[in-house]
């Protein structure tokens, strides 16, 4: 009856993901994970084993209402963090789990106290080991989108050596831990494993966030995994393989919108001020600089407008503007799309959510690979907050850092917007040639006064 | 004894690649458009771990096991209630089409 039931817990689980697939259906899958959850907790709870109820229903209440009042709150531009929050949790959980299945086997039918079955204390410290990294890496992560740390990633001599040899070292414990499953050593493997997580979040800077969050997402799904086999419990199993396969899949769409290899990303280091003065001097260059009435006139006297909105629009908060502005060119006639790279922001689709909660339809919205062709057809580009992801330089120069990521074609529209707070480079420390273009004007400023002040020059 | 655990391991081994399987097949569907309430979601149901912290916490009486599981209790349910309410944050917002913006001009 249990494992029935836990199967209908993981095919609801399943349908959940399932019905991601399309807005109109996401709804009604997270409906179906909720009652997957309810499903599994009751079924839980209805062992004979488990006799405190009051104590257990007060860490529900207590706990829900912590995450409830925490969902409610968030701002939706500060939904990384939150993320990345939530994962550290999943993480710390799993190391609490192990520990309690350590010190009372019995309630796990694993074994007894200082005779565990060898599989399951194998299992027990891998799920440990994943879960005080994945708690300590994405406590890092949330500190550095939170901006409490420093978004640079820190970099210094023999890091990757470092944390080779900690990892064997963890190894090694866990061997030890096996054979005399002394509670010392447990606790060593939890504080180094934790150690390791932030050693291996420190080097990774700001923009690549994306990729860290979806792979600590990944992380605590094989957290999950690792305690599901320390049970024998096919539920975690199932879905701690859905979770891992869902975060490796996104970490890998979001290497590959950067063009760079997951190990290149985890391995860090990227984007800092490395040789941003090396880079080419354009500082002879001359930029067209324009203002809001400007940059009014162009867009009303065009056919199509497409707007590619990045980090700075998150950061400014300018998506309501931004979506004001876009509804009275729409009223004018005039075609108004977004254009989304894989990776602007700092969460995978990071800025769908921001342009949905402003109220965008969201067949408005679309991917680099479906709107890709049609900058050529179109009068203007509406840049804002995003740089890096429209640099030509990923196509044509081959010393670039960011060389062979794909970007959106903005050069080949007719006439680019670039709404930005100063000449200053994008994350990568590449100067975008883009600025220097004849058909670029430049619109200095933050991105929702911009937005504003364009909105009012079109309404006069 | 050892033959059984043995087999148990490799039945939860079975499920585990199935599983991987489908996660594979099930996020490709996922529309790029979806991958914030994606991570929400997944976050939200990775936190089924709240069953082996049940497990941990309940027998009667209080000892370190139970304190443990108590605590893996708290902080599965914030992540189960915060990621799925969030989720539906983020989907209702999906919900506005075209039609209804029009209107509200």
């Amino acid at each position: 009856m249990v494992a029935i039931l836990y199967l209908i817990s993981a095919l609801l689980f399943i349908f959940a993901l399932r019905g991601l697939s399309h807005p109109e259906s996401s709804r009604m899958g997270n409906i179906f994970g909720v009652i997957g959850m309810i499903i599994a907790v009751f079924t839980t709870l209805m062992f004979k084993s488990v006799l405190s109820y009051y104590e257990i229903g007060a860490a529900i209440l207590i706990g829900g209402a912590i995450g409830s009042f925490i969902a409610l709150r968030i701002e939706m531009t500060a939904l990384p963090q939150l993320v990345a929050a939530f994962h550290s949790l999943v993480g710390l959980a799993a190391v609490f789990v192990a520990a309690a299945a350590f010190y009372d086997p019995v309630a796990f039918s694993i074994g007894k106290v200082g005779s565990i079955k060898t599989a399951s204390l194998v299992e027990m410290s891998i799920g440990t080991f994943i879960g005080a990294i994945t708690f300590s890496g994405s406590v890092l992560a949330f500190g550095k989108l939170q901006g409490t740390i420093s978004g640079k990633p820190i970099v210094f001599k023999f890091q990757h050596l470092i944390n080779a040899l900690i990892f064997l070292l963890i190894i090694f414990l866990i061997v030890l831990f096996v054979i005399n499953q002394s509670p010392t050593i447990f606790w060593t493997i939890v504080i180094v494993s934790i150690l390791l997580g932030f050693l291996v979040v420190i080097p990774i800077g700001g923009a690549d966030m994306p990729v860290v969050v979806s792979m600590l997402n990944s992380y605590s799904g094989w957290a999950a995994c690792g305690i599901g086999f320390t049970l024998s419990n096919n539920l975690l199993i199932i879905t701690g393989a859905l979770v891992g396969a869902s975060g490796a899949i996104l970490s890998y769409i979001m290497s590959k919108g950067m063009n760079r290899s997951i190990i290149n990303v985890v391995l860090g280091g990227f984007g800092g001020e490395q040789d941003t003065s090396a880079s080419k001097d354009n500082s002879d260059k001359i930029v067209k600089q324009g203002n809001a009435e400007d940059a009014a006139y162009i867009m009303k006297n065009a056919d199509s407008v497409i707007i590619v909105p990045g980090y700075g629009m998150a950061v400014a908060q300018a998506q309501h503007a931004l979506r004001e502005m876009g509804d009275i060119l729409k009223k004018e006639g005039i075609e108004v799309r977004y254009a989304i790279h894989p990776v602007a922001g700092r969460m995978p689709g990071h800025m769908n959510v921001l342009l949905a909660e402003a109220n965008v339809p969201y067949e408005e919205v679309l991917e680099l690979d479906e709107i890709n062709h049609d900058f050529p057809m179109t009068e203007v580009s509406f840049v804002i907050g995003a740089n890096d992801v429209t640099n030509p330089a990923a196509k044509t120069d081959e010393s670039s850092p960011i060389f062979g990521m794909p970007i959106l074609d903005v050069e080949k529209s007719q006439s680019v917007l670039f709404v930005k707070r100063s000449m200053a480079t994008g994350y990568s420390g590449v100067d975008n040639e883009l600025f220097y273009r004849d058909n670029t004007t430049m619109l200095f400023g933050d991105a929702k006064k911009m937005c504003e002040d364009i909105v009012k020059s079109l309404s006069a | 004894m050892e033959a059984h655990s043995s087999e148990v391991f490799v039945i939860g081994l079975t499920v585990f690649f199935l599983a991987c399987i489908i996660g594979y097949y099930v996020v490709w569907s996922v529309t790029p458009a979806l991958h914030s309430p994606l991570m929400g979601v997944t976050n939200a149901i990775s936190s089924v771990i709240i069953v082996g912290a049940i497990l941990a916490a309940g027998p009667q009486g209080f000892d370190t096991s139970k304190i443990f599981g108590l605590i893996g209790v708290v902080l599965a349910s914030v992540n189960i209630f915060g990621g799925f309410l969030v989720t539906y944050r983020m989907l209702s917002m999906f919900k506005k089409k075209t039609k209804k913006t029009k209107e509200k001009e």
